[in-house]
This record gives C-alpha cells, structure tokens and sequence, in this order.
C-alpha cells in the first residue's frame, strides 16, 4: 500500500465511521412544562421551573460515540448524568430525543420509538449496563452464575453448558474465583457485586457499554482493577463506552472525550486531556480545581 | 517545500473565573517548522513555551490564530479547529508530547508503558517486534533491566523522565514536541536524550523542543526562539 492510498484509508476510516450511539435532543422532564420553560433559553432555577415547577432533569443533551471510544460525563449530584443514561438505556421514558444505535437495525431509527419488545432486545443485545448499586443490575439471591445466564438466555441462548462455561469465563475475567461462581451476589462484598454486574453486562458481547459510576463506593484496589478491565474490554473488543463518574481521576484514567454537565445540560465538551487543563466554563473550572 | 507545522499569529490567554482576571499564555505567535527541522524555544519560566506545545497538542485550546499541519492521514489541516477524533487519531499516530512529567496509568510495569506505545504504533500483529523495540529502547536509556516489571512509581525522577521519553520517543512520531525532556536529568542522562533526538533528526523527525539550558542544544538546533512575556523576543 502507498503512502498514499494509506491515507487515504486513514481519512475514510475516521470520516466515514460511523458512530456507534448517536445521542440528539434528549430531554428529561418531570412535570408537564409550560411556555415559560419551554423556551430554549428558559430562565430557570437550577434545573426547576419557576412558574410551573417542572423539573428539567436532562435538557437538549447530544453527543456521539464511536466504536473503541469511551466518552466521559461529569458533573454533580443531580446534573442529570444518570437520568441521562435511564432515558438511553430505557429505564426511564425520555420526554424527547433521538438515539440511534448502529448495531441496530444500522441505527437506522430512533430506538426510544420501538415497542417495548424490540426495546427488550435492544437492551439484552445491544447494551450493557452496569449501575452504581448493583441492587438494580442484578438478582441478589440467584447464583452470580444464574444471573449470567439470565442475561444470555434473555437474548437467545438456550444450551446450559455454553451459558455455564460463558459464565465461568466471565467470572475469571473479573476476578471471581469459580469456588464463588454458585453463591449469589447477596453473600458478596460490594466490589465482588460490582465485578460480577460488569461480567454480567458483557455476557452478550455488547458493542456498546454504559457504566454509571461503576467505581463509586469501591475501596482503591477493587477500583483499580475495575479501571483496568474496563480498559481491558475497550482495547481488546473495540467496544464504544459511555463512562458516568463524578470522580475526575476515573474520567482522566478512561475517556477520549468528556462532556460536563450542570443542571441538566452540557455545558462544555472536548478532549479529556483539555477539560482537566484548560477547562473555559466556570462551572469546569470550579470542578477541576476543587480536585485534592 | 511546504512547512510541516506553520502556526499563524496564535494567541491564548487563560480566563479565571474564580478570581475574575485573565491570564495571558502566549500572543501573536507566529512561525514555521520545516519537514525534518528541529527548532527549540527558549525563555524564562512563565513565558508562555509550554502554552504553545500544548496549544499544538491540543491540551490547550487555541484562543485565535492558527496551527496548520501537514498531516500523513489527512494533508493540511488546523489544529486549532479540527474535529477531537482527528486531534485524537494524530496523537495516536503523527504527533508525539514529551513533558517534564511521567503521565502513565499506575499499575503498569515500565515495561508495559513502553510497549503499549509501541503497539499503538506498530499493531498487534507485529507484537514481537514492538517487544524487541522496547526492550532496544529500555536499553539504550539504561533502564536497568531489574526494573522492567516494576512500577514507574518508585523510580527516581531521571528514571521516570527517561521512561517517559522512551514511551514517545518509541513511536517514531512525524511531530515531536519536547516540553523541557532534560530539565530534571543528570549529565549522562542527558546526553543519552540528546544522542537520541540527533538519531531521530538523522532520521527525518521534526521537532519542537523548549529548553532552559542553551549549551545542551548547540548544534542541534536548526531554528531558535526566545519567548519573553508570550511573545516572541
């Protein structure tokens, strides 16, 4: 191949990529809205309308991200991170929006207009996630490797000893040791419970990841080895992440690309390395510095 | 011939909006770096050297002016306003940064840093050659070979640097920017750093280096700066 034609690749690859979650326009209410907050300038209270009293939990939020990439989202309690991720993983029923997934039917729809069936599949084929309490991500009394199989039976397996040796695999990947694999999460400490949520998640090779405050609550060691897989799964299966944290070392240690979020919007973007060291909103500023 | 970096009239100031004041980096830079030419940039601390590399690296967003490129992937292009994925893409593969700094993942063995950089670069399939290239790399800057598997964390600042300069150093980059590589080196170390970048110059990589100790880039410089209160004296 000639120098040429290398770059030539080079520029087909990063121009015609397509991404692998496209997120535009998503927006969060609880209440009903009126004309005074349903401006695009709105004045509000933070996030609280003063007129009516919605609340504006996620506002006219989009962003892409590209297969291999892992896309960081900052901010505080209550900035809307999370109920961002509910909206995308359809935990929660976003008010607007678009998010489109490639692996999906080439992304060609919006996913939040499917039926609850196709949306089922979506979330047992396409996505996984792994919340900050796992209480919400997995069944406490079932054996760690039942709560395995459960996902890949969810998304078409039926032979047991594929789910069984998947399972066992899995659990090595994270760290569990197969004398544990039968006993339920409920008998594991909140790092174990954690490790096996992300085993979970990726039982069916999904192509994208949304982990929500995946290290929070972790002791630093059981951390950094969640850290590690996460850049593990990213460098040897290419999958697309989107990374919620409000600890800016883990957002340092794992995105490309950053958004900060404040009362529901982004309200800055770019290269992790950038946002950390010459942040422009005084938001990001107050953020980054406030880092010990 | 066409420049290979030719930044245009670049200012950047940083705005403290805690404290209401702005800062100023650099202003009205402006100069260009021929393909396989090594230019240092000199100054007292606080002149503004390090917003340039930075800007150029994109850690800094340029505030106005521009930073163009002749990039392998993509022909010319501004550095100020590309898109992150391409700023992204050339980090990975055309434009190196070496700061005064190691800035690796704890966890990993000295080892491990070199090669990862070295995978990035050369790809997986060629893994027994980015192994042979980083245990050539450790060696020739005296990482003992005892330490390979430790982490960088107990190594002694010079340790570091040398370790920080083999992990960009590794990738061969088209762009090479050095913020200050020496500054924290002993004699020996330096003049392995130095035997380095006039290896690398031999063998067309262009450069961009800021120093503090003139006498160590005598001779190699093709081009010199003096920055004085961002700009250039």
């Amino acid at each position: 191949m000639t120098d040429m034609e290398q770059a030539r690749r080079v520029e087909a690859d990063v121009d015609s990529c397509d991404p692998c979650l496209s997120v535009s326009h998503l927006s969060l209410r609880f209440g009903a809205g009126c004309p005074s907050c349903m401006a695009p300038d709105a004045a509000l209270e933070r996030n609280v309308c003063p007129v009516c009293g919605t609340v504006h939990a996620v506002r006219d939020v989009s962003f892409d991200v590209y297969p291999g990439e892992i896309v960081g989202i900052v901010g505080e309690s209550g900035s809307g991170k999370s109920s961002l991720m509910k909206c995308i993983y359809f935990d929660q029923d976003a008010s607007e929006g678009d998010v489109r997934a490639l692996p999906f039917d080439g992304g060609a729809g919006n996913i939040l207009d499917l039926s609850s069936q196709h949306k089922r599949r979506v979330r047992n084929t396409v996505f996984g996630m792994v919340y900050q309490n796992p209480y919400l991500g997995l069944r406490m009394d079932f054996s760690s490797l039942s709560n395995i199989a459960e996902q890949m039976i969810a998304s078409g397996e039926r032979r047991v000893d594929a789910m069984c040796e998947r399972g066992y695999e899995l659990l090595g990947e994270v760290n569990i040791p197969a004398r544990r694999a039968k006993d339920a999460p409920a008998l594991f400490s909140g790092g174990m419970q954690q490790r096996v949520q992300i085993a979970k998640a990726l039982s069916n090779n999904p192509p994208i990841l949304l982990l929500d405050e995946v290290t929070t609550g972790l002791d630093l060691s059981v951390q950094a080895s969640v850290l590690d897989l996460i850049l593990r799964i990213r460098r040897d299966y290419g999958v697309g992440m989107v990374v919620v944290s409000h600890d800016l070392g883990v957002i340092r240690m794992l995105a490309d690309r950053t958004l900060v979020m404040l009362d529901g919007r982004v309200v800055e973007r770019g290269l992790t390395d950038q946002i950390l060291e010459d942040p422009q909103h005084p938001y990001t500023q107050q953020l980054v510095y406030s880092l010990i | 011939m066409r420049p290979l970096l030719s930044i245009q009239d670049l200012s950047k100031s940083f705005v403290l909006h805690n404290v209401g004041r702005t800062v100023t980096g650099c202003s009205h830079i402006s100069f260009d770096i021929m393909p396989g030419e090594f230019v240092g940039i000199t100054g007292r601390s606080g002149s503004g050297k390090s917003t340039i590399l930075r800007c150029i690296y994109r850690t800094n967003l340029p505030e106005s002016g521009s930073i163009v490129y002749d990039s392998a992937a993509f022909g010319t292009i501004d550095l100020c306003t590309c898109d992150e994925r391409r700023v992204l893409y050339l980090r990975k593969n055309e434009i190196g940064y070496v700061s005064q700094f190691l800035d690796a993942l704890p966890r990993q063995s000295a080892y491990d840093i070199v090669l990862k950089s070295a995978l990035e670069t050369f790809g997986v399939e060629e893994a027994e050659h980015a192994r042979e290239q980083t245990e050539a790399m450790l060696r020739h800057f005296n990482i003992d070979e005892n330490h390979w598997e430790l982490f960088p964390r107990t190594f002694s600042g010079g340790e570091k640097l040398r370790l920080n300069i083999a992990a960009a150093m590794i990738k061969r980059p088209r762009l090479l920017l050095l913020d200050e590589p020496t500054a924290s080196l002993d004699n020996a170390s330096k003049l392995k750093v130095r035997e380095l970048i006039e290896q690398l110059k031999g063998q067309g990589t262009t450069m961009l280096g800021i120093f503090h100790d003139l006498e160590f880039m005598e001779g190699l410089c093709d081009k010199e700066f003096n920055m004085q209160k961002g700009m250039m004296a």
